[in-house]
């Protein structure tokens, strides 16, 4: 008994990781990791990375790609995939390219275009994977060749938008008070990040209250966990899973509308991989891919290290095309694997 | 016996629906209708010569041959590995840039552009393959022994392949000249059949040779049905996964061969790009589960000659490659909805229904 207690005082913090949720312990260790890199950068490297302005920028680059990622790990919770969030991307900039510079259209239509497109998509891969329970892979690969596909059909050549609203919107800067730097001519200049940030961080928010503390989100888990379980306990499988692609597609639309405001072009080589890029971004951020475990904050601070390895690389010297590609499959498979130690060791 | 015979055909049509072959065998003969009716010179072979006057043939059903045999080894692989693992490779396209960039590297040494080869090809295309195995066990290692997603485990090799091709060439794009090596993806002199589809059908025969006389059917179906019932009989479900995945690392050494042969060269960002998915498709389309367990080799083969026959078909109707996949989708949404449970069920309540109105 008394021996008991002791080894329970010493290692108070491995038995408080053991009673964590897979989860809440994934999450910890993407933080952990991302902040450890972060300030490995700011130690090692310095520079660029001791201005607040590096940091936005990684946002600014990114703000699609969390918010793809988020209805990702939605529908990774759920237990399903979707693969054709890239080809929605492209397809979104395309068409509110060709809309608002051929055509002559207003911004606002631009926006409820590409959340069509995005809704449509969702709605009925859902359909599909939900109600007549085709796989997933399948119907989302169908997806991203359709999007792509559309994408060269709309418009084969790729262009900079040059619509006055448009543009006006891009290069709208929210300035941050007191986090700018003094640049080499001795003036003082604000740190700013983009539109697409504010939009990426509601997301963040909203999906991260949505899965834990509605009933809906929280049927999310309990279909990834166990499709059989959460029958019994009385939850509508099918409208579930359902919902969850028809979200994911609407954020597709937002992201993708996005992507489209920081590139500025439609171009059918637009978001090429992103797809793949976003799964990484929540399996970095502590999603499974099997379902039931997962975590928005994971997500965001998954897209953060993944894009901030990049930025790494980069600054280290190492410029050549193929270490880009090589790092961040290093990365995942380095992320892949402490989430697999972690589970074995939890299991026993 | 009235009754017998008139129920015979909705039997029949029930049992043939119910049967593995029917989706690709649907998809194969709609294909060939839709041709017939649209332009029945798709199926005209011309026997022509090509500029060192040996005989070729010509025509899209040759070019279908020639072109599906890379899906077709593919799928061999892709088809254990969807059975054993129960998820798939996304990777064989980086890997194929992978096996024919060390290919060429063995070929041509450390200059790009030699006149001779540096080794014989036999000894190269060896060293490729081992290359290949060795990044197929990496997949497996992971897939089995970390109890990795295969998907999310390929998915590491799927962002790293290409530049890890570039770096083996040092992102140079070597040039073989020798006139031999282009065999493989061209014409054997004298024999007017692309080679390509010689090697499918000798890939083809070893594998059906292996499953006839080998438990590897047995074993991979038995740790894809149920990994702990596989256990409990003594099976080691890890070293059966690794297997079918360094099995697809040779298959996908043998598409990187006919790959680089084709064009002598290799351009890293574009050689075999996507065929990953059109392989995956091609075991979904032989009516395979993609969830693992039972499979059908034939089938899959089937499947990947039917996708080609598909893009064939859209290349004759002035598709531009781009657009290509939005028709694909399309054919593809209709034949999984087609072969999707509950829309079979639907219909074989209708037949039902039918042959009771007929009864009575």
């Amino acid at each position: 008994m008394s021996n008991n207690n002791s080894s329970a005082s010493g290692s108070s913090l491995g038995n408080r990781i053991k009673n964590m949720t897979d989860t809440n312990l994934l999450l910890m260790i993407t933080i952990i990791i991302f902040f450890l890199m972060y300030l490995g950068a700011m130690i090692f490297l310095q520079g660029g990375f001791l201005r607040w302005q590096t940091f936005f920028n990684i946002l600014n680059n990114n703000a699609s790609l969390i918010i793809l990622s988020c209805g990702l790990s939605l529908v990774m919770i759920t237990g399903s995939i979707d693969i054709s969030v890239g080809g929605i991307t492209a397809l979104i900039s395309m068409c509110c390219a060709v809309y608002l510079d051929y055509k002559g259209g207003n911004v606002a239509v631009s926006i409820l275009i590409a959340l069509a497109i995005g809704i449509a998509f969702g709605l009925f891969q859902g359909l599909l994977i939900a109600y007549l329970d085709i796989q997933p892979f399948i119907v989302t690969l169908a997806g991203m060749f359709f999007a792509r596909g559309m994408t060269t059909i709309v418009n084969t050549k790729p262009f900079n938008v040059a619509h006055e609203g448009f543009v006006a919107l891009k290069n709208t800067r929210i300035n941050v008070p007191g986090l700018g730097f003094v640049n080499p001519k001795g003036i003082y200049v604000d740190a700013y990040v983009e539109i697409g940030v504010i939009v990426a961080l509601i997301v963040v928010v909203v999906m991260f209250c949505l899965l834990r503390w509605t009933k809906l989100g929280r049927e999310f888990y309990a279909v990834g966990g166990k499709n059989e379980s959460a029958l019994m306990l009385g939850i509508n499988v099918k409208r579930t899973k359902f919902l969850a692609h028809l979200i994911c597609g609407l954020l597709a639309g937002i992201g993708g509308y996005i992507y489209f405001l920081h590139a500025g072009n439609g171009s059918a080589l637009n978001a090429a991989g992103m797809e793949m890029n976003a799964i990484a971004s929540s399996i970095i951020g502590g999603t499974m891919l099997s379902g039931g475990v997962g975590n928005i904050g994971g997500t965001f601070f998954g897209v953060l290290s993944f894009s901030t390895i990049q930025n790494i690389v980069a600054s280290v010297g190492l410029d050549e095309a193929w270490w880009t590609g090589i790092t961040k499959a290093a990365m995942l498979c380095l992320f892949l694997l402490i989430q697999s130690i972690v589970m074995a060791r939890k299991k026993k | 016996m009235q009754n017998n015979k008139n129920a015979g055909v909705p039997a029949f049509l029930g049992k043939l629906v119910r049967q593995q072959f029917f989706i690709p065998l649907t998809a194969l003969v709609l294909l060939t209708l839709f041709n017939l009716i649209g332009d029945p010179t798709f199926f005209k072979i011309t026997l022509g010569a090509n500029s060192a006057g040996n005989p070729v043939l010509s025509g899209p059903l040759i070019s279908i041959l020639d072109n599906g045999s890379e899906l077709a080894i593919l799928a061999i692989g892709m088809t254990l590995v969807t059975a054993s693992a129960r998820g798939q490779d996304i990777s064989v396209g980086a890997a194929v840039a992978i096996s024919g960039s060390m290919l060429l590297r063995m070929l041509c040494g450390t200059n790009s552009r030699p006149d001779t080869l540096q080794m014989p090809i036999i000894a190269a295309f060896l060293i490729a393959c081992v290359v290949s195995m060795l990044f197929g066990a990496f997949n497996g290692i992971l897939v089995a022994f970390f109890k990795i997603q295969p998907m999310i485990a390929t998915l590491i090799l799927y962002t790293a392949g290409r530049s890890i091709a570039a770096w083996f060439n040092n992102n140079e794009l070597p040039i073989v000249k020798d006139e031999t090596f282009a065999i493989f993806g061209g014409l054997i002199p004298g024999i007017p059949i692309p080679t390509p589809f010689f090697i499918a059908v000798l890939c083809v025969i070893i594998i059906m040779l292996v499953l006839k006389f080998t438990n590897l059917r047995l074993y991979t179906q038995a740790v894809g049905t149920n990994e702990n019932s596989a256990r409990l009989n003594g099976l080691n479900p890890a070293v059966i996964k690794v297997m079918s995945f360094v099995i697809l690392g040779l298959c996908v050494a043998v598409v990187g061969l006919i790959k680089v042969s084709r064009v002598s060269s290799i351009n890293y960002s574009v050689v075999a790009k996507d065929i990953e998915m059109d392989a995956i498709l091609a075991v979904a389309l032989g009516g395979n589960s993609l969830g693992g367990g039972k499979f059908n080799m034939g089938a899959s083969i089937m499947g990947a000659y039917v996708i080609q026959y598909l893009t064939t078909t859209l290349y004759r109707y002035q598709v531009s490659s781009d657009a290509l996949p939005a028709y694909k989708a399309v054919v593809v949404i209709a034949l999984v909805v087609m072969s999707a449970p509950a829309v079979r069920e639907y219909f074989s309540t209708l037949t039902k229904k039918l042959k009771v109105k007929e009864v009575a």
